[in-house]
């Protein structure tokens, strides 16, 4: 791989096997730091394994004034998820603090100062929960001591309350603000001596954090979250919102085909257009793409009305020869050889026990194969960045969720060092993947160079956002299976084949990588003799990258429905029948199944539970009244998926209604995500997954012909809307013993929801949905 | 030169009039709580109200807004239904990343003023307009039943 691994890179795969003879020497110069403070096995998952990995410091983290005031700093990116209530809640409380005197202040890129902040892989809180609490504590501890020495008496005699300190012998008090000078003169207790609070005194972890009413209890419930006032004002700062006086607004013409490059453009229109100032050529970066700009002709103008009117007048000459075959790319001819490809064998991944014979003696033979396309991640605020250089040092304003990479992309193209970068992390308008990419800072990067440090503002239009993004890979799930005369499954073959976000780095693999086999597919957990799992190849003829959950989505969609197929075959209950395929309740190390990636976290603090598993089938499945009678043309579908960690289930309740359309009654979602810190926001990203995927099943589908995206905007890229959502989304939290270890959340809601939805439009219409989208199939 | 007023105030416009009311709000009178999502009328982002009634101001010409009163995000905690709507959301934590929900507010407002009590249908009439890529809808309905509740109290 001749790109120069950055942060980016380390920090979304899986260092030790991704990387091992690839990049093993910068991976052990990371390493080396944290030997100092752990052992040697434990430093390989979960933060220890990330590039920068933790910071416990308080003096990073906490600030308090003389005021009283204490400023919490957040490293993570803010995206919905609500990371800036429920990472600052955990402080907080390990503090003492009073909510209403917490403020949150958001930090610039510095992963050596903060650790890791790239945020993606549903991590925050599983990494952060501990370092964060730490923290927390060791500032309390610090404001203790400070107390007990002003008042001459023993530390182990001054416990922080609420927002005070306070000796209970002789009655005394004093507030954090007063000891704040004297507790940051102190040395930060050892690690060893920290006393975290029992779970019995938290005030905010496990909270509810977010809204001010709670409907259930009927009254009004704390902590506020961070940003709501500013949100519902329109006083949030997004990325397109930062602006300076004499900033310039740009949108960029990019190359139609991945891997084409400007041959020559005539400008001359476009500069008569009142408000257009000048264009500037951006340079290609070719292919693999990383997180490079794909280049193309900037329009510089007054307002962005007048740099978006400036390009429509642009009159561009692209070399395609540049991009090879990605010119001719077709999805629907690409569709057709995925599906030419899965009929032979593949390289295998998983084979266990005899599947040729299985498959051979089988009483009866299922097949069926899988699609879903590509999809776009399209936040509702599109990619934009602002940037200026001031005295030779560059500043970034941008919604990126991987800071680090940023900072480190945007040095390199202006010939900086990074500490001569400056990367401020607005709030995101949504992220999904996207903004794990900031080839949208590059570019602001480079017009403000070109402006001669002027500040400069880029906007992506939807348009632009459609058609440049790095879309979710596009996949053919072909399986097969023997069933005994009982209807048992004795053998079970399954090949996957989409390109691999591998090809954005290095040439194109052609075969998916570790970290995405291990999305859910050769974790497949299913108790059946015979398991032969294959991964024939496929190439990438478009960036691909990251969506929510991204590999899992295909994985979890095709296993998931031929489960239910597999069910009816059987004439069976389709939720007993999954029960049964995962058998009994039990712990399985996920290398057994060859995944050493395991999200990067320890598989023996993190096996994959089949107890887990079941208990959220059970959970929503009696939720939503599974086996009840319902009328013809309705029916219920259900789905389970691990993932990040996490075990979801989800059971639909839907109707065919006149005409065709498909009526959502009701989602019943149980969760697992081991113990919860803000179970409201957990809810939340529960609830919008199930939109989110809702999408998925029915309407969202990127198309390609010519290596072009023939979807401009969201009357062709069609994304849910307020009539789609289900009548009643019911999250059911499912908290086991909190020795759990944290798991994700942000994404694992999403896996399932596809294919339980399908399991459930069959139930009610006797259709078989295998191509995603759903789109008209129905009315067909 | 277009002449109007946003949140009371007069603006004076004499750039192109066909600039949609959505980039002079944004790039010229920094009035940034208005949002930019399609630019083709077609996820509801940038809804402000012309005259009370909302419109999608990315395909609003300033020369439209002549002499009009233009109603933004920024100004809605002083409108009484606004300020219902606002607090609604607030108390059922309706936003995630909160981008779309500016544009809802705005939407959610009209509704309201035009229908005290609307029922699940109606709201998904009235709202489909406003994409909310988070998927925030469930809560959106709830929060407008909620407006709508307190709204009654207090009448
Ligand atoms: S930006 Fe106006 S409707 Fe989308
Ligand atoms: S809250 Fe994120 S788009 Fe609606």
């Amino acid at each position: 791989m001749n790109t120069p691994v950055d942060d980016l890179l380390l920090a979304n795969v899986s260092r030790r096997h991704f990387l091992k003879g690839l990049a093993a020497g910068s991976a052990l110069v990371l390493a080396a730091r944290w030997d100092l403070a752990l052992g040697e096995e434990e430093k390989e998952y979960g933060a220890d394994a990330m590039p920068h990995g933790w910071v416990d410091d308080p003096n990073v983290f906490i600030r308090i004034d003389a005021d009283g005031t204490v400023t919490v700093t957040n490293h993570r990116a803010e995206m919905g998820q609500g990371i800036r209530t429920s990472l600052v809640m955990v402080a907080a409380d390990e503090l003492g603090a009073d909510w209403d005197r917490v403020r949150v202040e958001q930090a610039p890129a510095d992963q050596e100062k903060y650790g890791n902040q790239n945020t993606d892989g549903s991590r925050s809180m599983r990494h952060w929960f501990a370092p964060i609490r730490r923290a927390g504590a060791a500032a309390r501890m610090m404001l203790e001591r400070a107390a007990a020495e002003r008042w001459g008496v023993p530390a182990s005699e001054c416990h922080a309350r609420v927002h005070a300190v306070v000796h209970a012998a002789s009655g005394r008090e004093l507030g954090f603000g007063d000891l704040a000078a004297a507790a940051r003169e102190l040395s930060v207790p050892p690690r060893e001596r920290l006393e975290l609070k029992p779970q019995s005194e938290w005030r905010y972890i496990g909270e509810d954090a977010g809204p001010a009413y709670d409907v259930k209890r009927g009254s009004v419930v704390r902590p506020k979250a961070i940003d709501g006032e500013d949100i519902v004002t329109g006083q949030a700062v997004y990325g397109a919102d930062v602006a300076f006086e004499d900033m310039l607004y740009a949108v960029v013409a990019r190359p139609p085909v991945y891997g084409a490059m400007l041959r020559s453009v005539d400008d001359g229109e476009a500069l008569k257009v009142p408000g257009v100032l000048r264009t500037v050529e951006i340079d290609g970066t070719g292919q693999p793409a990383g997180f490079k700009p794909l280049g193309g002709v900037a329009v510089v103008a007054e307002n962005t009305w007048a740099a978006i009117q400036g390009r429509k007048a642009l009159k561009i000459d692209w070399n395609l020869e540049s991009a090879g075959d990605n010119a001719a790319y077709d999805s629907k001819a690409y569709r057709k050889q995925l599906q030419q490809t899965a009929r032979a064998p593949g390289k295998v991944i998983r084979d266990e026990g005899d599947i040729e014979s299985a498959l051979a003696d089988a009483a009866e033979r299922v097949s069926a194969t899988y699609y879903m396309p590509h999809m776009a991640q399209a936040p509702m605020e599109p990619p934009v960045a602002v940037a200026r250089i001031v005295n030779g040092r560059a500043e970034v304003w941008a919604p990126v969720q991987n800071p680090g990479a940023t900072r480190s992309g945007v040095a390199k193209r202006l010939g900086l060092e990074p500490e001569d970068v400056t990367v401020n992390v607005t709030l995101l308008g949504g992220g999904f993947g996207r903004k794990s990419k900031p080839d949208f800072a590059q570019e602001a990067a480079s017009l403000t160079k070109a402006f001669d440090g002027r500040p400069v503002r880029v906007q992506w239009t939807r348009d632009d956002d459609l058609h440049h993004t790095y879309f979710h890979a596009v996949s053919v799930d072909r399986l097969e299976a023997g069933l005994d005369a009982d209807g048992r499954a004795l053998g079970w073959r399954h090949r996957t084949l989409s390109p691999s976000i591998g090809s954005l780095f290095a040439p194109d693999p052609e075969h998916i990588a570790p970290f995405e086999l291990g999305q859910g597919f050769n974790t497949m957990p299913f108790d059946i003799p015979a398991i032969r799992l294959e991964n024939p190849e496929a190439p990438a003829h478009v960036r691909i990258g990251w969506f929510r959950s991204v590999y899992n989505l295909p994985h979890a969609f095709a296993i998931q429905s031929f489960a239910a197929e597999l069910a009816e075959a059987a004439g069976r209950d389709h939720r007993d029948y999954l029960l049964e395929l995962l058998g009994p309740s039990r712990e399985i190390d996920p290398r057994t199944f060859g995944d050493q990636w395991n999200y990067g976290e320890n598989p023996e603090r993190y096996p994959i539970d089949i107890g887990r598993m079941r208990a959220v089938i059970e959970k929503a499945t009696a939720e939503a009244g599974w086996g009840r009678d319902l009328p013809k043309g309705r029916g219920l579908g259900l789905a389970v998926h691990n993932s990040f960690v996490s075990y979801t289930a989800v059971v639909f309740d839907v109707e065919l209604g006149d005409g065709g359309g498909l009526i959502i009654h009701s989602a019943d979602i149980a969760f697992d995500c081991g113990p919860q810190v803000n179970p409201e926001r957990i809810r939340a990203q529960l609830e919008g997954a199930c939109v989110m995927g809702i999408g998925i099943a029915m309407q969202s589908e990127i198309t390609f012909s010519e290596g072009r995206v023939q979807q401009d905007n969201f009357h062709q890229y069609l994304v849910p809307r307020i009539d789609r959502a289900p009548r009643e989304t019911r999250v059911h939290l499912i908290n086991p013993d909190s020795e759990a270890a944290i798991g994700g959340v942000g994404e694992p809601g999403l896996p399932p929801v596809a294919p339980a939805l399908c399991n459930a439009i069959h139930a009610a219409t006797g259709r078989r949905i295998r191509r995603l989208p759903v789109g008209d199939q129905l009315s067909a | 030169m277009s002449t109007f007023t946003v949140n009371g105030k007069t603006h004076r416009f004499d750039g192109d009039p066909q600039t949609p009311l959505l980039w002079y709000l944004r790039d010229v009178s920094r009035l940034t709580g208005t949002k930019y999502g399609c630019g083709m009328s077609l996820c509801g982002t940038c809804t402000v109200h012309l005259d009370g009634e909302p419109v999608r101001s990315c395909v609003t010409p300033v020369s439209q807004a002549e002499g009009k009163a233009v109603t933004t995000i920024e100004a809605m905690s002083e409108d009484a239904v606004g300020r219902r709507v606002q607090q609604a959301w607030l108390d059922l934590g309706v936003a995630q990343c909160g981008y779309c929900q500016a544009g809802q507010i705005m939407s959610a407002t009209a509704l309201l003023r035009d229908n005290p009590a609307p029922d699940d249908e109606q709201i998904n009439q009235a709202m489909s307009g406003n994409i909310c890529r988070c998927g925030t809808y469930a809560r959106i309905r709830q929060a407008i039943h909620r407006a709508a509740a307190t709204q009654e109290d207090e009448a």
